[in-house]
């Protein structure tokens, strides 16, 4: 171009269109200084063939311009509600204290999720070929450290009032009960950037995110719980976004190259699991910690997944993508799940930075009429027995600490498939060692990969080792962060009981 | 199968036995009694009589439950790491064929749980 040429062109701004191809395409070059395989050094090792990184369809053409916008705006609307909730006292208009346990679980267990998703699509969104699947690694980058922000923010009105949650972060990386989600994001941010894809963006939150999500919100909505429905709906459409990302790294692994679908699948399976086993804090919250109830963990599982999920493979199924691996187990355990994870946590609650109690005589009825076939039989008894020595001044506390599975390092509570009576016990021998798993999904992933495995932080083991501050109950919640007495034990004559039930006199005498 | 890695992979056992301080990690439970949700872990030394197991340990993990006390010892099967065993009392873990995180179930005749529900 000469210089009469630019000064006669006029600018001519682009549209939205071409900025976007120039921003997912043109921006993507190939390398001439330093081999292509030296400046993305993670694309190869995972076994996938990728021909043609321009076939990747981008799953939402947004520019980063328009990105900031929108973003913008949603935030605006969601600190002007946040700062109202705390400007009204808005905790008050919850349905009970008791519901602000799910709260606190999920400020402790699921929020740093979303930082270690922030740093994992940073990750990858540096390490992707195509300049496509990068830009929409490093959006969702941005999403997920904006969700991470805005829990906290919101959840921090409720640390003023509640017990539990005043060092979410440190309680993440140390306390036994939220190594289960911590060491399922490191495992999926310690394998290459496909799988962590396939873990993250198509499995949990494509596959499996409405049995997080949908109760989640829908449980917030109907406890009265309008700051959690905030940043629920604020991050809704970011999380649209996301399931597009999930299936479309999905299709175009498989649309890329034939021996990329075994892999895929064993990652498909690997991931369903693991996704699934973190769910059942989910589980437990449904069933047990609202309430006013939404609908049942069986209920949820056969709308989202059994009918959701399968309808999904069915289409996937003519790349030769099949159901996931002990997808029937799941199944089986639908009965189960939430009374025994919510019995393991009565078990423990010496140890917990939130409550737990026996449910009222009205929400047992529930639990009966929800399952039928299981809680009559295996589990109102039990519930029945711990209250009536618990109204004695004899709260039942397990005071010797779980067997653990080491893959999803969740106590090995669950039940054999087929027999609801008895334990689950899976293990193995590896380099002369024996490993415990709580399942046949937990199991095939180790034997897959017993390296990765056998480095498991099993809090059991470590606070036997000694590297948990000490042998005694009260070093080790000492070590967690929690406060003896009043994060933890039953909700019966917690500290949060007291304040609630001084706050709310007023509402009760009304009700008289 | 090696785990699909950038470079050599190798590591040893974070709970190797050589970490637990001259203990053993045993897992004790009690079937049919899933009031106790999950299998107990203890670190023990391998030269403990297995009869510490039965007259110390397991009386403290589950004397709370109404059906403990009813227990008749003569009459209890055991199974060690997947297979029928029959201990004695007086030797020692070790001797008995307890390793490190072997897993010690037993069952008592009878019992069934609080109305038979396995709890
Ligand atoms: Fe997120
Ligand atoms: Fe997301
Ligand atoms: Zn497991």
């Amino acid at each position: 171009m000469s210089i009469a040429d630019k000064s006669t062109a006029k600018p001519r701004k682009l549209g939205l269109k071409e900025r976007y191809a120039h921003l997912t395409r043109g921006l993507g070059w190939e390398t001439t200084y330093q081999p292509m395989s030296k400046v993305f050094p993670f694309t190869d090792y995972e076994g996938i063939k990728i021909h043609d990184w321009d076939k990747w369809q981008d799953p939402f053409r947004l520019t980063m311009d328009s990105y900031w916008k929108f973003q913008a705006e949603k935030e605006r609307k969601l600190y002007a509600v946040i700062d109202s909730f705390a400007q009204n006292n808005g905790h008050l208009n919850i349905t009970d204290a008791r519901y602000v346990n799910a709260i606190k679980l999920f400020l402790t267990g699921v929020s740093p999720l979303e930082y270690s998703a922030h740093r994992g699509y940073a990750h990858v969104g540096r390490h992707f070929v195509g300049a496509g699947p990068r830009i929409a690694c490093q959006m969702q980058a941005i999403d997920e450290l904006r969700h991470a922000q805005t829990q906290i923010h919101t959840i921090s009105h409720y640390n003023k009032f509640f017990d539990g949650l005043h060092d979410a972060r440190h309680m993440h990386d140390h306390v036994w009960y939220l190594s289960v989600p911590k060491s399922f994001f490191e495992d999926a941010c310690s394998a290459g950037p496909f799988e962590f894809l396939t873990a993250i963006s198509f499995s949990f939150e494509y596959v499996l995110t409405s049995l997080l999500f949908v109760p989640f919100m829908s449980g917030a909505a109907y406890n009265g719980d309008m700051a959690t429905v905030t940043f629920g709906f604020s991050a809704q459409s970011d999380e649209a976004r996301h399931m597009t990302l999930g299936l479309e790294i999905i299709k175009f692994m498989l649309e890329q190259d034939e021996g990329n679908v075994p892999i895929v699948q064993r990652w498909i399976d690997k991931w369903f699991w693991r996704g699934y086993r973190l769910l059942t804090i989910v589980a437990m919250m449904m069933d047990y910690m609202l309430p006013k109830r939404v609908m049942s963990w069986a209920e949820a599982w056969e709308i989202y997944f059994e009918q959701g999920g399968g309808a999904l493979f069915e289409d996937l199924s003519r790349y030769g993508i099949r159901m996931p691996k002990y997808h029937e187990v799941a199944s089986k355990e639908k009965g189960r799940l939430s009374h025994e994870v919510w019995a393991t946590f009565y078990n423990y609650t010496q140890a917990t930075a939130f409550h737990t109690w026996i449910p009222e005589k009205d929400e047992l009825d529930w639990l009966s009429a929800k399952y039928p076939e299981t809680f009559d039989q295996l589990y109102r008894p039990r519930f029945e027995y711990w209250k009536e020595q618990s109204d004695q001044g004899k709260r039942f506390y397990n005071n010797v600490l779980p067997q653990l599975c080491v893959t999803c390092q969740i106590p090995m509570i669950f039940t054999e498939p087929d027999d609801p009576k008895t334990i689950c016990f899976r293990s193995t021998l590896y380099k002369g060692e024996r490993y415990h798993f709580c399942s046949d999904g937990c199991k095939d992933i180790f034997l897959y990969e017993p390296e990765k495995y056998i480095q498991s932080w099993l809090p059991v083991h470590q606070i036997y080792q000694g590297n948990c501050g000490g042998a005694t109950v009260p070093e080790v919640l000492n070590w967690y962060h929690m406060s003896l007495g009043n994060d933890n034990m039953d909700y019966q004559g917690s500290p949060d009981e007291t304040l609630w039930n001084e706050w709310t006199a007023d509402r009760h005498k009304s009700a008289i | 199968m090696p785990v699909a890695s950038i470079g050599p992979y190798q590591f040893e056992s974070r709970d190797k036995v050589s970490n637990f301080h001259g203990n053993q990690l045993t897992y004790l439970h009690w079937e049919e009694h899933n009031m106790y949700c999950a299998a107990l872990a203890y670190p023990l030394p391998p030269t403990m009589p297995f009869r510490a197991i039965v007259e110390n340990l397991l009386p403290e993990a589950y004397g709370y439950h109404p059906e403990w006390a009813k227990v008749k010892w003569d009459q209890v099967t055991w199974m060690l790491d997947g297979r029928p065993f029959i201990p004695n009392l007086d030797a020692s873990l070790a001797e008995n064929g307890l390793g490190h995180k072997s897993v010690v179930r037993f069952w008592t005749p009878g019992l069934h749980g609080i109305g038979g529900t396995a709890t």
